[in-house]
Parts: structure tokens; C-alpha cells; sequence
């Protein structure tokens, strides 16, 4: 075995969407750093769908640019198609969504890396994790070199024991065409960890040039595509439209007269598919009553002609597949450039991490993104993002970041990780947020670039950027809170020019926005700021005033929750020498050590009164320890 | 120290009649007495002294109408029993008015008191001694599986099921909604406003019927459900008219019940009895015995506590034998009456058959043991729980809070419904109506919420 030469800061072991944000986060953070890969021209590979954003997802994206990390600004240079869903609903629920050019983004991101100073890249096959006296020290690699690092992060997504489908074939393979890490999964058990089986699957790849586009409905991007990241001034590129088609009676009954061949359905797998993300032979038999199902259908890039079928994932053998997609309009004589499969792989539930996400059995070594059973792009790079962050206080010696849920959705994600039993690979919806009106998209850098900043993550020009925003908002919500328009004749009429109802007392302009049919634009009118705001600023304006009243309410929400979040518990709590606590909550509170009371609340399993007595017990610990200390 | 909100119960034992009283604890416990209490020289108890008591009269802020007259007790903090403000309502009338007085401090601001929660707040606030933890956590745990054993059962246990259903269709509502919010680019059918506003509609509705069941109606006003079964000529009906006769009735005769019965109301030391005597079941004339045994079973369901009468002149018969198999796995006392009359049917008959029963023996004729029954009956109802649990009343009050709460949660619901309010917003108010139901039969959680939207909806790209 050899020693390599220089020794890390942090080591990221895979470079996925969670891997490149913690070396990224890392790396910003002071820490020198490295990241390894099977396959360095996989760096940041959609595997997938080939988006970011959506529901709850946007959010997290948001969220990842508010604090610093890489996802925004990556797929605002590579999106092809930007759209922005649920304009129809409030602001709290408005979600951004982008197609990227797949090859792009990987390449672009690829980029971000090698430019980065202090972040060492390398193709490396790791075999094994090192630790010493309970500690991780480092990696070996496939070719006997070892790297030793303060920190190791672990983001190898699906490649922990992989196993792919297609019907009655399956094979090892992290993803279809590439092999898994088996001596490291190997390793892995070697220290103790457990491990639960998931499946998950990814629809038919098709050649653009045998669609027949014509025989589906277009569907466009936004005539005004609004970026991600809080950086990004402006999307210039030009777009792709997406089409839509549906299955019919004829692709169900192909299905329907094959499920025996489906690897799902003969039951040769054994992991837990996504509920939410059901494989077209799920479709058809959970809901046969249902005759056609959607199929949206989006290219991959500029540069290639490969079609993602996005609604047909399928663990189906290659024959029907074929017969399966040429059943479908504007598919007739499509070609199968790569085939829908299922891949089973290990994960580790997150319930052995703390809520830095390193893990509770091996010191100094922390897990991120699908490793610890969650779906998803975003939710990987959120988890990356915040190891990294957390690696590198650690090795700074400063005090862990950890959002809680009123902060972030980030925080919603690992507080759910990290306390339930995960049953199926988790994915974020906003449902999962408690307090969704107030985690909205609009104001994720006014929620998180403060903290963001102060662990030096957020540069100065972003910083900068974003308190003259913070500014401009302020002033604004003052000057309608303090302009009031008295009910004058000729007020009345520059009123009713604008179509907005008469006033029959004196009316603050805030107040006047407040009505449910007024916008901005109307007030702007009546009254205008001398000082032309940026549209972000006048928006946040007139979501802070129109839902004042919900978002008071939330925000008192908001502050009963906090209570509990900040009485913590010890880390060296021992709950075995408490009294009153019943069996079951001991046990869970004991395997998943909560850092606060209010964490500890949401463990299921633990009742209110157990929650009472343990406050009893940790009220008096402390205060022992107190008297020791004195 | 953590700032809490404030909390109140009923700080006496039940059940004894003579002077009960409801204790609040918190920052708005003063304030609460405020609106409802008013001293005869009006003195507001903001400007009373601290660690006084004062004369006066809880009043209904919302109706103005006296509830009692009481002596208002004043603690502020940090010399209280909590370390925070505390006031104590002293009252006099019987578990009925003190009932309402704890109402109407929830009402004016209070969370009804988890068990425990006063001592639980006193060590937390520092003013008990480290070495009592382990008394605190013990007094913590006793009381809540004590206030949960008795939600499990009588009239709580009945509001449950009545709950249980209403939550579903809440969270059918809100899973409809929350798919609406979360999976927009599916290929779905979601409901209207007005079908959601309807279904909303509906469900206040059988709210409402809950509430008014829940609260000052039924449940409290028929109390505890006490049957009168055995043969006829047994002297079923000399005892009701006998325990009658000692007690205030509250009610009598209650429109709408069933004319083969008689219900009668008493009020036994502040414990609200309903005795439903079964003396009209049957009709010799027109119905044979097995029908009569028949429909006494029937009055078994619906009793929390049966009052099984047998005839010590009279041979144990086989009718009488199969009654008593009946109430055997139900709560139930037995009685042996007439036993002036020389004894054909002893004790030991009756033990033969149910063992472990209490059995009473009285003389009706000579109003005999009359006494010793009522303290059997006080017995049963109020049995095991010889510290302040959650009594059934109390329990009866904090399904009441969490009704009352849970309706309002949903009228804010309506409201943004009616104004075509983004669902969002649509959600945080059925969300919360959610919680406060479940608050009575267990929480329903966002994977609950998530199964119901994938097992009803085809969700998935």
C-alpha cells in the first residue's frame, strides 16, 4: 500500500449532485479537498430525468444558492427549458423547474471543479474506508493507493451493491452500463452499518429523429424564464419546447399480457420502489381504470438527440419495450436508443447519522444524497451541500450548521432523514413542510444568505447583491405602510382610472394592496416609488403585504416550535438511566440520540408524556452539571 | 427558562362535593382572571395583592350570566408553586359549575393542563429539588396512562369513534388539496372550490352535532349511563324512585327516548348519573321471556355500569343466570333485594355464578343499605383513581377544547375557500383542524396525508 503524499482537509468520495456540493462547500470553507470518482466523465450526471426543480425541489435548489452552493447557477447556464409551476397558486407553493442539457451541465460542473483552487479531482475506484480507533482517516483505492483526509464524506448513490433490471436479465451495475463499487460496499458492512434495499427505475432514451413530434402537443417554456440562483441577472439562451403524449388501451393491454416478464412484477426484486414515481406496469394494474397515461416527452440537450420518455419508467424485457413505446402516438416507429430499467442498490437509513450527517458509529465520516435513501437531484445536493459545510466546521473547529424546519426545507429533509424510518426512497413535497408559507421560493436568500455568509460561504458580490435587496424591500413595505391616500374627489378618480375600487376613509397604500384583486402594478400607478425596483423586490413586497395576516400567523407557529428546538439534549445523555420513559421511546431515542426536544418530539414512537419526563431528566442533568461545575 | 404558555385544570379531587378548584399557571394567568372574575367593588385582579384570596363571582364574559360565586386566589410569580403567575379559582358548587369555570378559562386563553404539567413546571422553573426528578417523571407517567386508560373508556371512548370518522374525511379533504398543491403537472382531476367548500360545509356541520353532544349536552348532562336490569317484580323501579327521592334529580323524563324505558337523571356528591331503568321492556301480554331477556341485552351495550337486581325471596332461576352471564365481563354491581323477606336466594348463589362482582344486599321496603349502594356505585364509577387523573368529565373537557379548537381551525378553513384563497392557504387551516381532532384520536401525519394522495390519485411522470 502506498501512502499518497499530501493529506486532505476533507475527502469526498463520488461526484454526483451531493458530492460536488460538499467538495464545493468544503473547498469555499478554507478546507483542501478531494474528490475521487469512478468515472470522471460522470462528474454531476443526470441519471435520470434530465431536470432540476419542481415542487419542494425548486425550493431545496434555492435554498442550495441562498447558502452558497453550486445547483442554481449550474443549471441556470445549462437549462434549455425554464418554467415555473403553479402560477395559478400562491407564492409559497410556486415552484421552478428547468430541462438541462444533460452533457452540458455535467461538463459545466466538471468545469466549476477544476477551476476551483484547493480542490484536488481524481479518477480513484475506492475499495475501502480507513479508520483508526473508531475514526475514518482516509480511502483506499482500487490500485492500492491510499489518501488519508480529517473528514471523509460518502455520497456513492446508487453504487453500494447495484443491480440493474430489464426484465428476466439483470446484472451489477451503479447505473445501467457502469459498474458498482462491490469492495466498498463490502467495507462498508465491515464497520457495522446497516443497510436496507431500495429500487427506483428510469424510462426508455429514444432517437428525436424517429418521433414523429407533429402527432403531440407542444409544450413551451416561459416566455420570461426566471432563473434560479439569486446571481443570475438574466436567462439568455434560447429554449426547447417539451412535447406531451399519452399511452393508450392497446400500450395497457401490451403491459397488461407481459407483467409476467416484468422483473417488478415476477418478483425478482426485492427493494422498495418510490410510490410517488410508480413504474407504467404499476400504473396500469394500480389504476386500471384510468385509459390513457401521460408521457412527457423532453430532450436531453442541444448537442444529442436522445428523448427522454418521462411517465414510462419500466423494469420490462427489451421486445416489449419496443412494442410497448411504438404503441404510443407519435412513437410508431421510434427507435430505443437506451432501454427503461430498475436498479436495486443498498442504502444506509439516515437514522445512524446525526443532523450534521456524519454518522454516529464512525467519527469524522459523514453520508450524503441517495446513500441515505432520498431521490432526487436537489435533495442529494442539499445533503452534500450541508456534509460538506459540516465536515469543514468540524475541521475548523467551529460549531455545526444545522437548519431546523422553520428555516429551510433543507432542514425538513435531514430532521425527517435522520428521525423516521425511511420505507421508500424519500423525495421532498411541500406537504412535508409544516411551515410552507413561510419556506417559500421568493424569500429563500432573505431566510438563509445571512448564514450562508457568516460561514464564509457566500461571497462578498453575492452578499452585497443581496443586502441592498434586503434594503429595498425594507424601504418599500415602509413607504406603502406609511403612504396613505385621503378619499379626495381626485383621488377617487385616479382610482377608478387604475380599476380599483373607491376609498371611503383614509387608506395607507399597503392596506389598499392588501385587497384581493390589486396588485403592485395598480399601486405603482397611484402612486408611484420614484425609484424603479428590481421585480424581485416588488415582488416580495406585495407577497409580504397580501398574506400578511397567514404569515403572522405562521411566524407565531414559528415561534412555539423554536421553544423546543432550543432546549437540547446532551450529547452524552444516557437514556438508560432515566426512570418513567416506556420501552419503545427509550429504545428510539437512544438509537437516534434527537439534539433537541423538540426533535426528539417527532420521533415516532415517543409519546407527549415521554417527552415530559425526558425534559424532567434533562433539566436535571444540567443542572448537576451546573452544581459540578460551581 | 422557557417562556410557556399557560395552562389550567381542576386542581381537587372530584367527586367529593364541597369546594373544587380550578387552577391556571402562566403568563396570561392573571389576564384570564381578569375576564372573568368580578369582585363585588370591581377591583380589577391586576391591583389585587399577591398571595391573597378574594371574594367574588365568575361571570360568563360572552353572556354576562354569574357561574358561581367563588374566592379568587392570587400568586404571582416567582413565589408560586410553578415559579410563574397562578391563580386558583375556588368554587362551590359541584363538578358541574367548576366544569364551566375551566371552560372559560380555556376560553380566555389557557391550554388545558397535560397531566402533571403544574409539577412538571415546578421542577422545570427550578422551584423543586433536583432529587425529585425521579417523583416528578413517575407522577408524569402514572397520570397519563391513567388519563388514557380512562379515555379509553365510557363516554370517551364513544366521542372517539364519532371523531375518528370526521378525521378521515378532514383528511381525505386535505389530501385532495395537497395533491392539488404538490403534483400540478399530472394528469388529475381535482375538485372545485365549490364541491371542497360543500364537502368543508359538511363536515362542520357534523362538527357542530359533536360539540353540541360533546359539551354542555348529552355527555355531561346524562353522565355517567347506569342500567337497572332483573326480573320483573324484582323491585327495579321502588329503587330508582328511591334513589330519586335522596338525590337532586337534574332532569327528568328526556323527550325522544324510547317509551319502554324510563331514564331518570341524578346528581351523586357532583357526579352526574343517568339510571336507565328497563322496567317496560316487556310486555307479558304480547312478548315471550327470551324476547324481554332479548332487548335487556340490548340496554347492556349502552350502559357504563349495570346495576343487576335479584329477589332473595325467590329461587335463582335460569333467566336470572343467563343476566348475570351477560354483565359479566361489564362493569357491574349486584344486588340482592328484599331481604326482609325470609332468604331463599343468598349471596353465595350470586357469587357462584359471577365471581368477583361487588354484591350489595338491601331492603327497599325498609329503605335498608340504601346507603351502602350509593357508595358502591361511587365506587365503580370513580374506581382506581384515587388521585386527580383525567376523570371522565375532565377528559369530557379536553375533547370539548380540542372540538371547539378544531371547528375554528375550519371555519378559517371556509373562509379562505370562500374567497378562492390559494390552496395553500386552503391547507394550513385543515391542517390545524386536523391536529386539534387528533389531539383526541392520534395524530394523522404527512405520510398518512401522502398515502391517502397515492393510493387515491395516479401520481408519477
Amino acid at each position: 500500500m502506498n501512502i499518497y503524499h499530501k493529506q486532505y482537509d476533507v475527502l469526498v468520495v463520488g461526484a454526483g449532485h451531493a458530492g460536488c456540493e460538499a467538495a464545493l462547500a468544503a473547498t469555499r470553507m478554507g478546507c483542501d479537498t478531494l474528490i475521487v470518482t469512478i468515472n470522471l466523465d460522470t462528474i454531476a450526471k443526470m441519471s435520470c430525468n434530465p431536470a432540476i426543480g419542481g415542487l419542494a425541489k425548486g425550493h431545496i435548489v434555492k435554498e442550495i444558492d441562498a447558502l452558497g452552493g453550486e445547483m442554481a447557477k449550474n443549471i441556470d447556464k445549462t437549462g434549455i427549458q425554464f418554467r415555473q409551476l403553479n402560477t395559478k397558486k400562491g407564492p409559497a407553493v410556486r415552484s421552478s423547474r428547468a430541462q438541462a442539457d444533460k452533457k452540458a451541465y455535467q461538463d459545466e460542473m466538471k468545469g466549476v471543479l477544476e477551476r476551483q483552487p484547493h480542490l484536488d479531482i481524481k479518477q480513484v475506484l475506492v475499495d475501502e474506508l480507513l479508520t483508526e480507533d473508531g475514526k475514518c482517516i482516509g480511502i483506499l483505492g482500487h490500485t492500492k493507493t491510499a489518501y488519508l483526509a480529517k473528514t471523509v464524506i460518502l455520497t456513492t448513490g446508487t453504487f453500494l451493491k447495484g443491480l440493474v433490471h430489464l426484465g428476466d436479465v439483470s446484472y451489477s451495475a451503479g447505473r445501467a452500463g457502469e459498474s458498482s463499487a462491490e469492495k466498498l460496499s463490502e467495507s462498508f458492512l465491515g464497520l457495522g452499518f446497516e443497510i436496507g434495499r431500495l429500487k427506483t427505475g428510469t424510462p426508455p432514451r429514444v432517437n428525436a429523429h424517429t418521433v414523429n413530434f407533429d402527432a403531440m402537443e407542444i409544450q413551451p417554456g416561459d416566455a420570461h424564464p426566471r432563473p434560479f440562483s439569486f446571481s443570475t441577472e438574466k436567462i439568455t439562451q434560447s429554449q426547447m419546447p417539451c412535447y406531451l403524449t399519452y399511452t393508450n388501451e392497446r400500450t395497457h393491454q401490451i403491459i397488461r399480457d407481459n407483467l409476467h416478464r416484468s422483473a417488478m412484477y415476477s418478483g425478482r426484486i426485492t427493494g422498495i420502489g418510490p410510490r410517488y414515481c410508480p413504474s407504467i406496469e404499476d400504473k396500469v394494474v394500480r389504476f386500471s381504470d384510468k385509459d390513457r397515461h401521460q408521457i412527457f416527452v423532453e430532450p436531453e440537450g442541444r448537442d444529442t438527440d436522445e428523448i427522454y420518455l418521462n411517465g414510462i419508467s419500466a423494469s420490462l424485457p427489451e421486445d416489449v419495450q419496443v412494442e410497448m413505446v411504438r404503441s404510443i402516438e407519435g412513437l410508431e416507429n421510434a427507435e430505443i436508443m437506451r432501454f427503461a430499467y430498475a436498479v436495486e442498490y443498498d442504502f444506509a437509513p439516515a437514522t445512524q447519522l446525526s443532523s450534521t450527517l456524519e454518522t454516529k458509529r464512525v467519527e469524522n465520516l459523514y453520508f450524503a444524497g441517495q446513500l441515505n435513501g432520498t431521490t432526487g437531484y436537489e435533495e442529494a445536493a442539499a445533503q452534500g451541500l450541508m456534509a460538506g459545510i459540516n465536515a469543514a466546521l468540524k475541521v475548523r473547529g467551529e460549531e455545526s450548521l444545522i437548519l431546523d424546519r422553520s428555516q429551510a426545507y433543507i432542514g425538513v429533509l435531514i430532521d425527517d432523514l435522520i428521525t423516521k424510518d425511511i420505507r421508500e426512497p424519500y423525495r421532498m413535497f411541500t406537504s412535508r413542510a409544516e411551515y410552507r408559507l413561510e419556506l417559500r421560493e421568493d424569500n429563500a436568500d432573505l431566510r438563509l444568505t445571512e448564514i450562508g455568509r457568516q460561514i464564509g460561504l457566500v461571497d462578498e458580490d453575492a452578499y452585497d447583491r443581496f443586502q441592498i435587496k434586503r434594503k429595498r424591500v425594507q424601504e418599500e413595505l415602509q413607504r406603502l405602510n406609511q403612504t396613505s391616500l385621503k378619499p379626495s374627489p381626485g383621488t377617487q378618480d385616479r382610482l377608478k382610472a387604475s380599476g380599483i375600487d373607491e376609498i371611503s376613509k383614509p387608506t395607507s397604500l399597503a392596506d389598499l394592496l392588501k385587497r384581493p384583486e390589486i396588485h403592485y402594478e395598480q399601486i405603482q400607478k397611484i402612486a408611484p416609488n420614484q425609484r424603479s425596483l428590481p421585480k424581485a423586490v416588488e415582488e416580495q413586497v406585495e407577497i409580504q403585504i397580501k398574506y400578511e395576516g397567514y404569515i403572522r400567523r405562521q411566524a407565531v407557529q414559528i415561534d412555539q416550535f423554536k421553544k423546543m428546538e432550543h432546549v437540547r439534549v446532551p450529547d452524552d445523555f444516557d437514556y438508560e438511566s432515566i426512570g418513567g420513559l416506556k420501552t419503545e421511546a427509550r429504545e428510539k431515542l437512544a438509537e437516534i440520540r434527537p439534539i433537541s426536544i423538540g426533535q426528539a418530539s417527532r420521533i415516532p414512537g415517543v409519546s407527549p408524556a415521554d417527552i415530559s419526563i425526558l425534559m424532567i431528566w434533562v433539566e436535571q442533568y444540567k443542572r448537576k452539571k451546573r452544581q459540578m461545575g460551581t | 427558562m422557557i417562556e410557556w404558555d399557560t395552562i389550567a385544570a381542576i386542581a381537587t379531587p372530584r367527586g367529593e362535593g364541597g369546594i373544587g378548584i380550578v387552577r391556571a399557571s402562566g403568563p396570561l394567568a392573571i389576564s384570564i382572571a381578569c375576564q372573568i372574575f368580578r369582585s363585588p367593588r370591581r377591583i380589577s385582579p391586576q391591583k389585587l395583592p399577591t398571595h391573597t384570596l378574594n371574594y367574588g363571582h365568575i361571570v360568563d364574559p360572552s353572556s354576562g350570566a354569574v357561574i358561581d360565586e367563588i374566592m379568587l386566589g392570587i400568586m404571582r410569580a416567582p413565589k408560586s408553586y410553578t415559579a410563574e403567575d397562578v391563580v386558583e379559582f375556588n368554587c362551590h358548587g359541584g363538578i358541574v359549575p367548576l366544569r364551566h369555570v375551566l371552560e372559560l378559562t380555556l376560553q380566555a386563553g389557557a391550554r388545558l393542563a397535560e397531566p402533571g404539567e403544574f409539577t412538571k413546571r415546578a421542577f422545570l422553573n427550578g422551584r423543586l429539588d433536583l432529587a425529585q426528578a425521579e417523583a416528578v417523571a413517575d407522577l408524569i407517567r402514572s397520570k397519563t396512562d391513567l388519563s388514557r386508560q380512562v379515555a379509553m373508556e365510557g363516554l370517551a371512548g364513544k366521542l372517539s369513534q364519532a371523531v375518528n370518522t370526521l378525521s378521515d374525511r378532514l383528511a381525505d379533504l386535505l389530501a385532495e388539496v395537497e395533491a392539488s398543491i404538490d403534483f400540478p403537472e399530472e394528469d388529475l382531476d381535482f375538485m372545485g372550490f365549490t364541491p371542497m367548500r360543500h364537502t368543508a360545509q359538511d363536515i362542520l356541520d357534523d362538527l357542530d352535532g359533536l360539540i353540541a353532544t360533546a359539551s354542555d349536552g348529552k355527555l355531561l348532562r346524562e353522565g355517567i349511563n347506569i342500567a337497572i336490569l332483573g326480573r320483573p317484580n324484582v323491585g327495579k323501579s321502588s329503587l330508582l324512585n328511591t334513589l330519586l327521592q335522596e338525590e337532586r334529580a337534574i332532569v327528568t323524563e328526556i323527550p325522544g327516548t324510547t317509551r319502554d324505558t324510563i331514564e331518570e337523571h341524578l346528581n351523586l356528591r357532583g357526579i352526574p348519573l343517568k339510571l336507565i331503568d328497563t322496567a317496560g321492556i316487556r310486555r307479558p301480554s304480547n312478548l315471550v321471556e327470551q324476547q324481554g331477556v332479548e332487548r335487556s341485552k340490548a340496554y347492556l351495550d349502552r350502559a357504563d355500569l349495570i346495576l343487576m337486581m335479584f329477589d332473595a325471596s325467590q329461587p335463582f332461576t335460569a333467566e336470572d343466570r343467563e343476566l348475570l352471564g351477560a354483565a359479566k365481563a361489564r362493569k357491574s354491581i349486584l344486588i340482592l333485594n328484599k331481604i326482609d323477606l325470609p332468604a331463599v336466594t343468598s349471596p353465595e348463589d350470586l357469587c357462584i355464578s359471577a365471581p368477583l362482582k361487588p354484591i350489595v344486599q338491601i331492603s327497599l321496603l325498609h329503605g335498608k343499605g340504601v346507603e351502602a349502594l350509593k357508595s358502591a356505585i361511587l365506587q365503580e364509577v370513580l374506581e382506581g383513581e384515587v388521585v386527580l387523573g383525567d376523570s371522565p368529565i375532565v377528559t369530557n373537557v379536553r375533547h370539548h377544547d380540542a372540538l371547539r379548537r378544531a371547528r375554528l381551525a375550519l371555519v378559517h378553513a371556509m373562509e379562505s375557500l370562500v374567497q378562492e384563497m390559494p390552496a395553500e392557504f386552503v391547507a394550513v387551516d385543515l391542517r390545524s383542524s386536523l391536529d386539534c381532532l387528533g389531539e383526541i384520536v392520534g395524530k394523522t401525519t404527512t405520510e398518512d396525508i401522502l398515502g391517502r394522495i397515492f393510493s387515491q390519485f395516479c401520481i408519477g411522470k
